[in-house]
């Protein structure tokens, strides 16, 4: 079914009963052109776009859970593309532009919303290196703007500007950032699939990866074998244990990362604001929610859950930069888990597996890259080339230390980003 | 999560500091070639489960404390002194 103002207009009026399912529900078949392993955004955009862009649509995902029940889940939902090096650059530029045409493309309501994002800056420093930052995004196409004091004021006038230690000097304003709803992008991305042909497997967990003489030539999942002649690995935040079955050891270690959300509360914030030396970022969901979230726990983890002093030092970073918010009860917190790579940057490549292609290390920014992740993997599973907007997200950087793409500027190691 | 120090007895999480994997303990050779070097820079083995890890008791008796936990359900099996571990580790070796 296409959706529409029509449709949602009879519907409405019969009764929604003509709602179907978005998608199948097929069994395995024995062999597929591609597997993907892991239906979370990642792995559902790669899929569709396998199907849209290169005709590949003899395509299964195995996902072990179901559908939207990952990371995909479980993050702040900030759309955004205001990175300041090559490489990153341009992957979240042409990411944030298949964002802009998602929602007429899947013919799905993401709710994406560009009422873009406002980082703070506290000295004279940080305002120098925002006003580079802000000519990289301008030089790659994007938009960004230098607001000072005044500006970032009459934009969110409940700040506390003249806080003793980070009193506000300005932000850095990116117009087309945002949000979206994350279960929605999902679904959309498993409806627009499922709607060209990819099978999606949910309750499938893959358990062994079958290689001979160097190719791949298959999986063993728990409901059957199934042959392949190319496999994805798509599943950030267990990467480690998915590269395991192929006998490889990946540069990532998992952490914990934190979010909070406060009850439905009347529209108040109308932008994204991050609050970097807080370590703090909030927006507003459509619900009224404050959503809001700190630093990693800093601890190897996959308990999607954290530890307290985490939210206690996000509640005081709240406290420092928005004392309104005070007044507001949080309803719920959660954890996702964070696929980090020793240089803050994320991995898409090919391995020394023929037929074995690799997509994780997604760190912090996941989620805002769904779209453009699955399009240049698409596009490297079905060319065999790295796509022009991620050839620099080579697995082989740290081996080398050619290329690596440190954006925060603390160093190439684990547990610096 | 709280951490049991040998020397200082159960600890809040927050005078502790982490630094990763306990595989940073087994640095290679200085001649060691490139591969080894990387393996030991980057790859990790990274469980869903028990791990061993390194931590700093900063606001304690500033030890470096080996600790073996599990990283799905946060429980803490065993700690102990990073250089009881490393000189047990180099005993083994001869």
């Amino acid at each position: 079914m296409r959706f529409s103002a029509w449709q949602v207009l009879k519907e409405g009026l019969t009764g929604n009963r003509g709602w179907g399912a978005h998608w199948r529900d097929p069994e395995p078949k024995p062999a597929y052109d591609v597997i993907i392993i892991g239906g979370g955004g990642h792995g559902l955009a790669t899929a569709y776009y396998l199907a849209k862009e290169h005709g590949i649509t003899n395509v299964a995902v195995l996902e072990k859970g179901y559908i939207g029940g990952g990371n995909v889940g479980r993050n702040t939902t900030i759309v955004r593309a205001n990175y300041g090096l090559p490489g990153n650059s341009e992957f979240y530029s042409h990411s944030l532009k298949l964002w802009e045409g998602l929602e007429a493309d899947l013919n799905y309501n993401v709710m994406h919303s560009q009422r873009g994002i406002i980082n703070l800056f506290h000295s004279d420093g940080a305002r120098d290196a925002a006003a580079r930052r802000g000519n990289a995004m301008i030089n790659q196409g994007d938009d960004a703007v230098l607001l000072d004091r005044e500006g970032v004021r009459a934009m969110l006038p409940f700040l506390d500007y003249d806080n003793i230690r980070f009193p506000v000097y300005g932000g850095l304003y990116h117009a087309r950032g945002g949000t979206a709803r994350h279960d929605a992008v999902a679904w959309g991305f498993a409806r627009g699939a499922d709607r060209r042909g990819v099978d999606l497997i949910q309750n499938c967990e893959v358990t062994g990866i079958d290689i001979e003489q160097g190719r791949v030539t298959g999986v063993q999942t728990t409901r059957g074998a199934i042959k392949a002649k190319k496999v994805a690995m798509v599943a950030a935040g267990r990467s480690g244990q998915v590269a395991a079955m192929a006998g490889m050891r990946l540069p990532i270690e998992s952490h914990i990362l934190q979010a909070f959300v406060t009850e439905g509360l009347k529209p108040c914030l109308d932008t994204v604001v991050t609050f970097g030396m807080g370590h703090f970022y909030i927006s507003q969901s459509d619900k009224g929610g404050l959503v809001f979230g700190g630093d990693l726990d800093f601890y190897a983890s996959y308990a999607a859950r954290g530890n307290l002093p985490q939210a206690e030092h996000v509640m005081e970073a709240a406290m420092t930069l928005m004392p309104m918010i005070g007044k507001a009860r949080v309803l719920r917190s959660w954890g996702g888990i964070m696929d980090m790579s020793p240089d803050g940057s994320p991995i898409i490549d090919t391995t020394h597996i023929d037929g074995l292609f690799l997509n994780c290390g997604w760190c912090y920014g996941g989620f805002k890259a769904v779209p453009g992740s699955g399009h240049v993997t698409a596009h490297l599973i079905a060319t065999g080339r790295p796509h022009a907007a991620a050839t620099k997200y080579r697995l082989d950087r740290f081996a080398t230390g050619i290329g690596l793409m440190d954006e925060e500027g603390t160093g190439s190691q684990h547990n610096l980003h | 999560m709280r951490i049991t120090c040998p020397y200082c007895g159960t600890r809040d999480l927050r005078e502790f500091s982490y630094r990763g994997a306990a595989s940073d303990l087994e640095r290679p050779d200085a001649e060691a070639p490139p591969e080894e070097w990387h393996a030991y820079l980057h790859l990790r083995d990274n469980p869903a489960g028990v791990t061993r890890d390194l931590w700093y008791h900063e606001m304690g008796c500033a030890s470096w404390l080996v600790v073996t936990r599990n990283t799905v359900t946060h429980e803490i099996l065993a700690c102990d002194l990073a250089r009881d571990v490393a000189l047990k580790a180099r005993e083994a070796k001869r």
